[in-house]
């Protein structure tokens, strides 16, 4: 751009300027509208759930009209509450046995592909990779329905059929991408120093990898713990298509199916609540225990927030 | 996240006697020989996640083709897989094809009305969440903490509940027609199966994602590009036209198919805000063929489905190559 291409400009913007009223000449005025519009959406995006959580303390059998604070719909009421529910409480504990599961097997899994998959040059490792993030990004519907497939209809695993193995077995395939996505981006920050370093020093490539990536990566590998979990905690599409009975669904079908069935309920809501407490904890601990790894280095707490959830 | 900071445990320390050290056993320190990793360790590492992925990831995509290119057992109703390539049968590909583009296709209208969906949604959802990661990001000042948190908290939050609270708010003698009655607006039936609601629905439970990851990508933009707009005489709007939007074009692709891609994949929306058929999407088709004897049906339109979204994949895949290639 030409100088006096410039001074126009900013002549005429000097005009312009000063036909605003006074409030609007400041040119870093707080953005009051931008404020208000954040403000809106906030409210719009939570103050529904905020409502859902009061409905599952409501004293009547209505999710639309609120007549009352109880504990009725989480125990005190002797069949339909979630804990004495059959149904819904089993479904609590589906959620945080697949979780766990899920994270024990997923995350060692993905952290050990991380590494390798980085570390070893190639086409083999590269495609890999390549296969790896388009599981990140495939519809969880065709992957589930693939899934659905191998385990009705395929040689070996039809035997299996769909339950807890099969669940399991989708949602390592789903998530294990978080840990091998996020230990792959630690690693190119990290570098090669300290490999070298260490190595330099005597190490065997094992003991380079227990003494010195593992603790380095530590705060990686915790955030990705903690997506895999929670994500396991908050997954509908796999265990919909791949769970068989009422004895492993998790609540999120449950909620799913029986509001669906036209059968909801306060009870729902609790069971709901149930699942924000758990993942609400999930992501608390995640955050601390973030905060607590990284301490003595240059991370803040919005960091640390980004961090846990996988888009640092 | 760039720290040269080495960690607390004990790992940075000298060779404990454990390890075979500056000893005898070790590598002589003076020979400079540049470091030469085994690549075997590697393969080692790697191999148990590439043999679940191809059993569990690449196996069940030619599964769903075989199934997809497969017989239909006439005996008990269910499809057959055909793992030889070279015994498939073409029947359900050219009844998927017959029933999305033949004369009366009835699958025709569910995937043109999917993509009118999940367009108008995923804008909507742009339009949305761009000023709300905007603000956050660059005018929060000393309150970003919180607004973070407010802003993240929906991601921590289940798909279902988030539905089950829109289920509760949209019924006929529910609380958004209380206040619309109150203001003499009336009480539509929201859930009777609308497109709106769906679309609503859609909207409410795909921003959270999106609005991630403007708000990282927004929050990458160096303020010194923005300040400079803002000193060479641009106003405020010409700055954001001219230096912001430039600069979040990344973000905001990398968003809108992190968005479009799930939503694609939807039919609990629908189901659960609406429930007719004629808002039904192209994942409620898929689903509803899955233990039917049409299931070989279901394969071939969720194999359309995918190589349709190849494209828009294959472009994310090689952007997070080329990210982490250009950090590293």
């Amino acid at each position: 751009m030409s100088s006096t291409v410039v001074s126009q400009t900013v002549s005429t913007v000097r005009e312009t300027e000063r036909s605003k009223p006074r409030f609007f000449r400041n040119p870093w005025r707080h953005p009051w509208f931008l404020e208000g519009f954040t403000w809106l959406y906030l409210i719009w995006s939570l103050a529904p759930i905020a409502i859902a959580v009061l409905f599952s303390f409501n004293k009547g059998k209505s999710q639309a009209t609120y007549q009352g604070l109880t504990w009725r719909w989480y125990w005190g009421d002797k069949v339909n509450s979630i804990w004495y529910n059959p149904q819904l409480h089993s479904a609590m504990l589906e959620t945080l046995k697949l979780s766990a599961y899920t994270t024990i097997i997923a995350v060692p899994i993905g952290v050990a592909f991380a590494l390798g998959i980085n570390r070893w040059r190639g086409f083999l490792p590269s495609s890999f990779n390549f296969i790896m993030i388009l599981s990140f990004v495939v519809p969880e519907l065709i992957f589930g329905v693939a899934m659905f497939f191998i385990f009705t209809q395929m040689p070996g695993l039809k035997d299996l059929g769909l339950g807890n193995v099969a669940e399991v077995l989708g949602l390592v395939t789903w998530n294990v991408s978080w840990p091998a996505i996020i230990v792959q981006g630690r690693l190119v920050t990290i570098g090669k120093q300290y490999e070298e370093a260490s190595a330099d020093l005597g190490c065997t490539q094992f003991q380079t990898m227990r003494r010195v990536m593992l603790p380095l990566l530590t705060p990686a590998i915790f955030a990705s713990a903690i997506l895999v979990f929670s994500g396991v905690i908050d997954d509908f599409v796999i265990v919909d298509l791949l769970s068989s009975n009422a004895s492993n669904t998790p609540m999120s079908v449950i909620i799913y199916s029986t509001q669906h069935g036209g059968n909801g309920g306060p009870a729902l809501n609790a069971l709901a609540t149930v699942m924000l407490v758990l993942s609400f904890l999930v992501a608390g601990l995640g955050f601390l225990g973030y905060r607590i790894m990284t301490r003595g280095q240059r991370i803040d707490g919005q960091q640390a927030l980004t961090a846990i959830t996988g888009t640092d | 996240m760039a720290t040269q900071a080495p960690p607390g445990p004990p790992a940075s320390n000298p060779p404990t006697p454990a390890s075979p050290g500056t000893g005898a056993g070790g590598r002589p320190r003076g020979k400079q020989k540049p470091y030469q990793p085994n690549k075997w360790f590697w393969v080692l590492l790697a191999a148990p996640g590439m043999i679940w992925l191809v059993v569990l990831f690449v196996v069940p995509f030619y599964a769903m083709l075989a199934i997809g290119e497969g017989k239909l057992d006439r005996q008990t109703e269910s499809p057959v897989a055909v793992y030889n390539p070279l015994t498939w049968s073409s029947a359900n590909f050219t009844n998927v094809w017959r029933d999305l583009f033949g004369s009366g296709a009835f699958a025709g209208d569910i995937a043109w009305r999917t993509i009118w969906y999940v367009a108008v949604a995923s804008l909507l959802s742009l339009v949305i969440a761009y000023p709300a990661a905007y603000f956050v990001a660059r005018f929060a000042g000393r309150r970003k903490g919180i607004f973070l948190v407010l802003l993240i908290a929906p991601f921590w939050i289940s798909y279902m509940m988030r539905m089950l609270a829109w289920i509760d708010l949209l019924q006929t003698n529910g609380y958004l027609n209380k206040v619309l009655s109150f203001v003499g607006l009336g009480s539509p039936n929201w859930l009777g199966g609308h497109s709106y609601t769906v679309i609503l629905g859609l909207v409410y439970g795909y921003i959270p994602y999106l609005i991630l990851v403007l708000y990282a990508g927004l929050d990458r933009i160096d303020p010194s590009l923005i300040e400079a707009g803002r000193d060479l005489g641009l106003g405020r709007a010409m700055t954001f036209l001219r230096v912001t939007l430039p600069l979040s074009r990344q973000p905001i692709l990398t968003g809108m198919l992190i968005t479009v891609l799930p939503m694609l994949g939807d039919y609990y929306t629908n189901t659960l805000l609406s429930g007719a058929r004629d808002t039904s999407m192209i994942g409620n088709l898929i689903e509803g063929q899955l233990s039917t004897p049409s299931a070989g049906q279901g394969a071939i339109l969720s194999l359309i489905v995918l190589l349709v979204l190849l494209i828009p994949m294959l472009y994310y895949v090689v952007q997070t190559n080329r990210a982490s290639q250009a950090a590293s």
